[in-house]
């Protein structure tokens, strides 16, 4: 059972657009919410290149292991058979958070900056999934390409690192996971909106122009809606090859599920149909 | 009975501690049901917990926010191991009430109670706490306020409004007893004496902990922030509510409540500037959330939002918490003389849901909820039924007798009541029949059109605009 459920005609282009991702390497996606919340499509890509057999690296700043352990587990994925045996590198922000905080001076952590009065870059993060996405030569357990996955890097911005720093970050992670190991890099960033978040438009307007896919979902602009949650863009920026198709942005309205989102055209949501 | 007020523990110990507690793997974050990991020892005890039940939704453990009509909106109650933030209102009126009234439910149940503020003395923030309102004594007040209400509402039985009767209630008060989930309070009474006492409290009062200046690293947090963290992990870790120091007798949950974060009491700039280079709140919160997401305890912030400067901050916050709810109070906005709202105190909005163990993220689907603070009883409403009622008011003159017999004309239905209007007002402008037959996208649009083309005056009173439930435009 599919995670993306639909009509004929979105669920046709929705599943090419995924096979592209998934073999189409060195790939930054990027994922942006605007006044919703999008963490489903961060479920899904965990489950999705889980599911893929790739080395996945999942830098979870915003919920707790559990939290996406249950939702894996309703999308077909454990996490914590996954991290057993090598394939998941998960990084706990929340939990990090307290042990950074409240430790003694000691061992360089991940997520030092937290501490610090004035960090300036995040070299600790990066050589943390630098290390996590080094390929291994024993052979035993080949994974298919290396994942790095952030949820979210708004987060990085609340915790006091500059929108420079961040956009750094990325892009050292870019040069070794996408160039280097052929890999790809999956980021989420919320949308600030209307609410004059500087920093937060830095970050998301400096990806954007790095990126080669952008999803993003936004509430729909006439309010709350049962039927439909939402409404997703599909943007691909580097079309691999021309078609006419490739240059305009693809947008579907959606609706989640207890275990899938089904989409459709606009304005075809079964509920009005 | 005095507070414990041990704080700003040794590094060495509390480093140990938390490496103790990572080893155990143990979050209060668990799923309800079967695992395979070793924690269901840990669960098969939660259930006992009293004042706690599982959540329907997500099986998270839930406690009660201490106003039921406030537990439903928010999916059953507040989930343990996440923060609910209050904007406040802006005098810190009703705010402070719901504040109270956590901290009350908290005594109520026996959970032990960490409150922490920079204003008052906590221990005279508990002195003032409202008083239950249990079985006996409770079905007689309910019954009062509710034949008050039932006069009320029986001179205002509309011919129009067949469709909202069978809305649901806002609120299904009942009797209470004292082992329920959820208890009301009586606003107007404080809360026995003996109960306090016999009550298990840690406060923490910011000007008290201040002076002990001492040898702090440097660190990008303001002092007042480091210090209350520090004595929030502290009393978790000493008191067992982590689970890697397991509690001697039962398990018990510790509410936090901390009254206005992020005010200048607490020696935090971002109210006084408006660069956006304070991250002191932001971080705070983060690593608050940490501490809980990894114990038995559940955290109530008041924050008074409309004094930060930087809007960008606010957004911040409520990314970095899980519930978030504003109070908009009328007291002193124009629209305390608005005769909409001539029976409600303000406006509480549920601003975020948290989003837990689903991928659905759970919105409310009544956005228009005022608040009135009766005698006794702090109410929440669904502001449409009232506004049907103000609307006879603004009706003119004659109108509401084509209001009947358009009423009896249509008989039951469940047509809208804007649908029903615009259909009035098709007749004279022999346009809109078709609109009446279309769905929502249409009706905003459509009955401001046909109110237009209608023409008269009478309706551009201004009032019909401010009403909440009908036009309703997105911010």
């Amino acid at each position: 059972r599919s995670f993306w459920k639909g009509s004929l005609a979105s669920a046709s282009s929705v599943s090419t657009t995924w096979t592209e991702l998934r073999e189409g390497l060195g790939k930054l996606t990027l994922l942006c919410d605007a006044n919703t919340d999008g963490s489903f499509l961060v479920h899904h890509f965990l489950s999705f290149y889980l599911k893929a057999n790739c080395k996945v690296c999942f830098v979870a700043l915003i919920q707790s292991f559990s939290h996406y352990n249950i939702v894996g587990q309703k999308l077909g994925v454990s996490l914590t058979v996954a991290r057993e045996c090598g394939q998941l590198v998960f990084l706990e922000g929340l939990k990090s958070s307290v042990d950074v905080f409240f430790r003694a001076q000691a061992e360089p952590h991940p997520l030092q900056f937290l501490r610090e009065a004035n960090a300036e870059n995040l070299q600790p993060l990066y050589e943390f999934v630098r290390e996590a996405l080094k390929p291994v030569d024993d052979g035993e357990a080949a994974w298919r390409c290396p994942v790095l996955l952030v949820d979210d890097l708004s987060v990085l911005l609340s915790l006091g690192m500059g929108a420079v720093a961040v956009l750094d970050f990325i892009h050292y992670c870019r040069a070794t996971v996408c160039w280097e190991r052929k890999g790809n890099i999956v980021a989420l960033v919320h949308d600030s909106g209307d609410t004059e978040d500087e920093e937060n438009n830095i970050l998301l307007n400096g990806l954007s122009h790095q990126s080669h896919l952008i999803l993003r979902a936004e509430g729909l602009a006439t309010g709350f809606c049962r039927d439909v949650h939402g409404q997703l863009r599909i943007l691909w920026r580097t079309p691999s090859q021309p078609t006419t198709q490739r240059d305009q942005s693809l947008t579907y309205q959606y609706k989640i599920q207890d275990k899938s989102v089904s989409f459709f055209a606009k304005g075809m949501s079964p509920a009005v149909l | 009975m005095a507070a414990v007020a041990t704080c700003g523990t040794g590094a060495g110990s509390t480093g140990s501690v938390v490496a103790a507690g990572s080893k155990n793997h143990v979050t209060s974050f668990q799923r309800r049901g079967p695992r395979a990991s070793g924690s269901d020892s840990s669960y098969s005890r939660l259930v006992s917990i009293a004042g706690t039940r599982p959540s329907v939704r997500n099986g998270q453990l839930l406690v009660s926010t201490g106003l039921p009509a406030l537990d439903q909106l928010l999916g059953g109650g507040l989930a343990v191991g996440t923060v609910l933030l209050i904007e406040e209102d802006k005098y810190n009126i009703y705010s402070s009430l719901l504040f109270k009234y956590f901290l009350a439910e908290g005594i109520i149940n026996g959970h032990t109670l960490l409150v922490a503020s920079a204003k008052e003395d906590p221990a005279d923030i508990l002195q003032e706490l409202p008083a239950p309102l249990l079985d006996d004594n409770f079905k007689k007040d309910f019954d009062e306020e509710a034949c008050n209400h039932k006069t009320a509402e029986s001179n205002i039985k509309m011919k129009i409004a067949w469709r909202y009767q069978l809305l649901p209630k806002m609120e299904q008060a009942g009797p209470v007893s004292s082992s329920r989930f959820g208890h009301y309070y009586d606003a107007s009474k404080k809360m026995p004496q003996e109960l306090i006492e016999a009550s298990k409290w840690h406060g923490f009062f910011f000007p008290e902990k201040s002076s002990s200046t001492l040898n702090i690293e440097p660190c990008s947090l303001t002092h007042g922030y480091i210090k209350l963290l520090q004595f929030i992990q502290n009393i978790i870790y000493e008191e067992g509510f982590d689970g890697s120091n397991p509690q001697k007798k039962q398990k018990n949950i510790l509410r936090i409540g901390i009254q206005n974060l992020g005010s200048p009491l607490w020696g935090d700039d971002i109210c006084c500037t408006e660069n956006g280079n304070s991250h002191s709140l932001t971080k705070f919160l983060y690593v608050l959330r940490g501490l809980l997401r990894t114990s038995l305890s559940a955290c109530m912030i008041t924050m008074p939002t409309h004094l930060i400067q930087n809007k960008a901050i606010i957004s911040r916050v409520t990314n970095l918490s899980d519930t978030v709810v504003g109070l908009e109070s009328f007291i002193g906005s124009e629209r305390e003389t608005n005769p909409l709202y001539k029976d409600y105190h303000g406006l509480i909005h549920i601003r975020q849901i948290p989003r837990l163990n689903n991928l659905i993220y759970d919105v409310s689907d009544v956005k228009d909820l005022a608040f009135k603070l009766k005698r006794k009883l702090f109410t929440i409403e669904w502001v449409q039924d009232n506004y049907l009622r103000q609307e006879r008011n603004i009706y003119p003159p004659g109108f509401s007798y084509l209001l009947k017999q358009k009423d009896s004309a249509w008989g039951e239905g469940s047509l809208q009541h804007s649908t029903f209007l615009m259909s009035f007002l098709a007749k004279a402008t022999a346009f809109a029949s078709r609109l009446v037959r279309h769905s929502e996208p249409l009706e905003q649009t459509g009955s401001g059109r046909a109110l237009q083309a209608a023409g008269p005056r009478l309706w551009r009173d201004g009032r019909r605009q401010e009403a909440p439930g009908l036009l309703v435009t997105p911010p």
